[in-house]
């Protein structure tokens, strides 16, 4: 809605959303609490507020909606399929595509957790559906393996559904949530948070009825001996999120194996011209803030495109990930940008006092000091104009995090 | 009333028994302890079609997987179900390991099996780039194949229920009396009398054999773990790739399934309780080091989809167990059908049905009977053209439930409202491929279940996984 609502203000006549779901606003609907819109906003706001908002707008805008309309082909010459209950079979061809398409929820089975399969598994995305959309309980006594925002926001919500949230267990030495997560989702509650441990089995044939933990040792390989069994009959899942780019991958995109996300430039260009992506299936964000600038940079990508036609030779720079720094985005860096560019990018692990040097050829061109940083929140730098002129083709912009003694 | 005959499990061996007694006219009900068809060995195993070169020439593991490998592209198309025929080659890792290449091309020929050659690495790899180098030799059979087993099992009963035949799910056999003309079967849904038990209970046909007195059968559960990984992975190999058998076991396989994706395991495991499909850490790992030893592109579990394990029904005698019981004359094992059971299926039940029928003194034909199972509406395989027209026809078939396997609500309400349809939400999925894809179910089982208590008329909280007490919801919110 973001990227529509930026491409129409931007002189962009024709545009239409094509949405799998219902309702416009995604996974923002079941997201009930709030925290939502700090950036903004600069309010504090509830999931189906602040996509309320965009909504609200695009009902004004004459943006054309297609809800419950899921594109199932984008073909290389922008022609875009999809099907809906009341659309039957759509062909649309486009000037400009722009994927915001989201991610999905690892599930059990890319853990490869041993044990029985019985009912009562399920990612914390799905049981938030169950109990915040259609007014159910999947659970009573509840595990959460994982510390991802959504297990725990999920840890909270149980909690205050009446379940009983026995603990979160995560495998890394640290959360992969945000810190204020941590505080008010599990330490308000009493929830325990354990660390470097893991379910290394499910119990139940037909309900989960408990799970074995342990403590994983420095590989993350479960530790002998340390084994516990937890009564439960739910074991909800947060373990991480995939960005969904099967349509990406039809249409010839080509993607970024860290990210899982396509490769683009500093427009959010991916390797098919005039195709943009933003948001969760670019890269897996922790603030919709964060998520609505992407997309409104993306649409400012798609309506140069279609004012340029998409004739003009980008040259590119690359930005590259360096010692500490997991992955950056965008991925590479249009040497012609007129604008400042801000880059995204994870640390690998928690850092205390360190400094993140961003060097141009070798040449380090910022240096800035951080108390702390983590790998459960997204970092970014911005590259003034001034520095963006230092950029040949094929430069390399160089992110790394230097550990102070 | 009493039945003619009552088929005990609604495996791939009752249901397709169940499906050659119907051309025949005579009552028969299929019983099925579980809430849906194939839920024992035939819902977990490595889904292939044997060449037929592995079984000890003159045992009925050979002669029956040769018979019904090569019924089986005839009785998948009558069903509707996908058979692909893709080829298996067992690989020699050292010039060790030809010897016993050698060996299973003499018994392949014996037991009748064609085509079968031995291929040099050369010709190997030509065949199949992804395997390793230190491949010597292989055995190549271009008559072995790959099939969904569950999916070939629904799609029989389906078929059996359409001739006539009455299907019974959560009916299991507590004991076994004997009438004057008939057996009882005292059964969780109550009395079923009939004249000729065929006796299709997979690990559990020993105890099924004991209610009759016949305690000639003894069945071990033999545990097999498999990995099954995204349709990413689906072309890594084009055939069936086995190991050579050593005394340790017939090693792992690594095999694309009939939906595209790549299929790896089993390991082999005595177990006690037969009730155990659990998946286990050393069992999963030794699958993934097997299987790497044979295409070593595959090393670890990024591209895993799920992790699952079956039991085989393995007799004591190393052979299938099929006939009339000595002990008890109206009960008719199809026992111990293990590997390769599902192959040797379809040559079974023919042969069951034809001794059945025998024995009742029936031979009229059920003149009504139609072979033929049309394959349900697969969304995803239609044209641009079939699928605009589908809809306009029924919306239901444009609204997509399934984002990762594209399977419409038009398709699940199909599948639930199909002869012995489904009742549960892994019933969806085994009939659909709902919830089968990558998110494993993340997004759409709670459509599964809003659509399943629509269709079924049922509360939410009485929707399960499958069956019993597996249970999704647990009431309502505060």
């Amino acid at each position: 809605m973001a990227a529509a609502l930026k491409a129409r203000e931007l002189g962009v006549e024709k545009i239409i959303i094509l949405e799998r779901s219902e309702t416009l606003g995604g996974i923002l609907e079941q997201c009930i609490h709030t925290g939502f819109g700090l950036h903004y906003f600069k309010e504090e706001l509830s999931g189906p507020e602040y996509a309320g908002r965009f909504i609200e707008q695009i009902r004004q805008s004459d943006i054309d909606v297609k809800t419950n309309t899921m594109v199932i082909d984008i073909d290389s010459d922008k022609v875009v399929t999809a099907v809906g209950p009341d659309e039957g079979l759509l062909k649309i061809q486009a000037k400009a595509i722009i994927l915001a398409m989201g991610c999905r929820e690892r599930p059990r089975g890319a853990l490869s957790i041993p044990g029985h399969r019985p009912a009562g598994v399920m990612t914390a995305g799905t049981a938030q559906k169950y109990v915040n959309i259609d007014g159910y309980m999947p659970g009573r006594k509840i595990v959460i393996l994982g510390s991802g925002d959504i297990g725990l926001i999920m840890a909270r919500r149980m909690t205050l559904e009446g379940a009983e949230v026995k603990m979160v267990c995560e495998l890394m030495p640290y959360s992969g949530g945000l810190a204020r997560n941590i505080v008010q989702c599990l330490d308000d509650y009493g929830i325990p948070l354990k660390l470097s441990c893991t379910v290394v089995d499910i119990h139940g044939r037909e309900r989960v009825e408990g799970v074995t933990i342990a403590k994983v040792d420095e590989n993350l390989r479960p530790i002998k001996g340390t084994e516990e069994y937890v009564e439960c009959d739910t074991l909800l899942l947060s373990v991480g999120l995939i960005p969904e780019n099967e349509l990406s991958k039809s249409a010839g995109i080509e993607l970024n194996c860290i990210t899982g996300g396509p490769d683009v430039d500093e427009m959010r260009e991916t390797s098919q011209r005039g195709v943009f992506a933003c948001g969760n299936v670019l890269q897996v964000h922790d603030l919709v803030d964060y998520v609505t600038l992407e997309a409104q940079i993306a649409a400012e990508g798609a309506a140069e495109y279609i004012k340029s036609g998409g004739t003009d030779e980008k040259k590119y720079a690359y930005a590259v990930h360096q010692e500490g720094v997991r992955y950056i985005v965008p991925q590479k860096i249009n040497i012609a940008s007129e604008k400042d560019v801000d880059l995204y990018f994870r640390v690998c692990r928690i850092y205390k006092n360190s400094k993140l040097i961003v060097k141009i050829d070798g040449e380090t061109v910022i240096s800035k000091k951080k108390p702390k940083l983590a790998p459960g929140e997204m970092e970014t730098i911005k590259l003034k104009k001034d520095m963006l002129s230092k950029l040949k083709e094929d430069s390399i912009v160089e992110i790394s995090v230097e550990e102070s003694l | 009333m009493i039945y003619d005959v009552a088929v005990i499990g609604a495996g791939i061996i009752g249901a397709l028994t169940a499906r050659e007694l119907a051309r025949y006219k005579l009552n028969a009900v299929l019983i099925e302890k579980c809430n849906d068809v194939a839920m024992g060995t035939t819902k977990a195993n490595s889904a292939i079609v044997h060449a037929g070169f592995d079984a000890a020439p003159g045992s009925n593991k050979a002669i029956f997987n040769v018979k019904g490998a090569e019924l089986m592209p005839s009785v998948t198309a009558e069903l509707g179900v996908p058979y692909s025929n893709n080829g298996s080659l067992v690989v020699a890792f050292s010039e060790d390991e030809m010897p016993e290449l050698e060996n299973l091309l003499k018994r392949g020929i014996e037991n009748g099996v064609k085509e079968l050659r031995i291929l040099s690495a050369e010709e190997l790899f030509e065949l199949e780039p992804n395997i390793s180098k230190q491949a010597v030799a292989a055995l190549h059979a271009p008559t072995a194949g790959i099939v969904c087993p569950y999916e070939f099992a629904i799609a029989a009963t389906e078929n059996a229920v359409s001739n006539g035949i009455e299907f019974m799910r959560n009916c299991e056999v507590q004991a076994v009396e004997k009438a004057e003309d008939c057996s009882v079967l005292k059964t969780t849904q109550g009395d079923i009398k009939a004249r000729v038990v065929v006796n299709a209970a997979g690990v559990f046909a020993d105890d099924i054999a004991r209610m009759f007195g016949d305690d000639g059968i003894s069945i071990i559960a033999r545990k097999g773990e498999y990995y099954l990984f995204d349709k990413a992975k689906g072309h890594v190999v084009f055939h069936t790739v086995f190991q050579c058998p050593t005394p340790m076991g017939k090693g792992v396989l690594v095999t694309p399934t009939v939906d595209g994706n790549l299929l790896i395991g089993p390991t082999a495991l005595d177990i006690e309780d037969k009730n155990d499909t659990s998946t286990t850490y050393p069992g999963l790992m030794d699958v993934l080091n097997k299987a790497h030893k044979s295409v070593p592109e595959i090393i670890n579990t990024r591209d895993v989809i799920t992790a699952f394990s079956g039991l085989r029904a393995h007799s004591k005698t190393h052979d299938f167990i099929i006939g009339f019981s000595e002990k008890a004359p109206s009960l008719y094992n199809l026992a111990g059908i293990e590997s390769p059971g599902l192959s040797a299926a379809p040559a079974i039940a023919v042969h069951a049905a034809e001794e059945i029928v025998k024995k009742l003194g029936i031979s009229d034909l059920n003149e009504s009977f139609n072979p033929v199972r049309e394959r349900p509406i697969r969304f995803r395989y239609l044209d641009d053209e079939e699928m605009a027209e589908l809809i306009k026809k029924d919306p239901r078939y444009g609204h997509i439930i399934c984002r990762c396997e594209t399977i419409t609500e038009g398709e699940i309400v199909e599948a639930i409202h199909a002869p012995a349809g489904a009742r549960d939400i892994d019933g969806v999925k085994r009939r659909t491929r709902a919830g089968m894809g990558r998110c494993q179910g993340g997004f759409c089982s709670s459509k599964v279940l809003e659509i399943l208590s629509r269709e079924l008329n049922i509360p939410y909280e009485e929707v399960t996984k499958a069956g019993g007490e597996s249970r999704i919801l647990f009431g309502r919110t505060k």
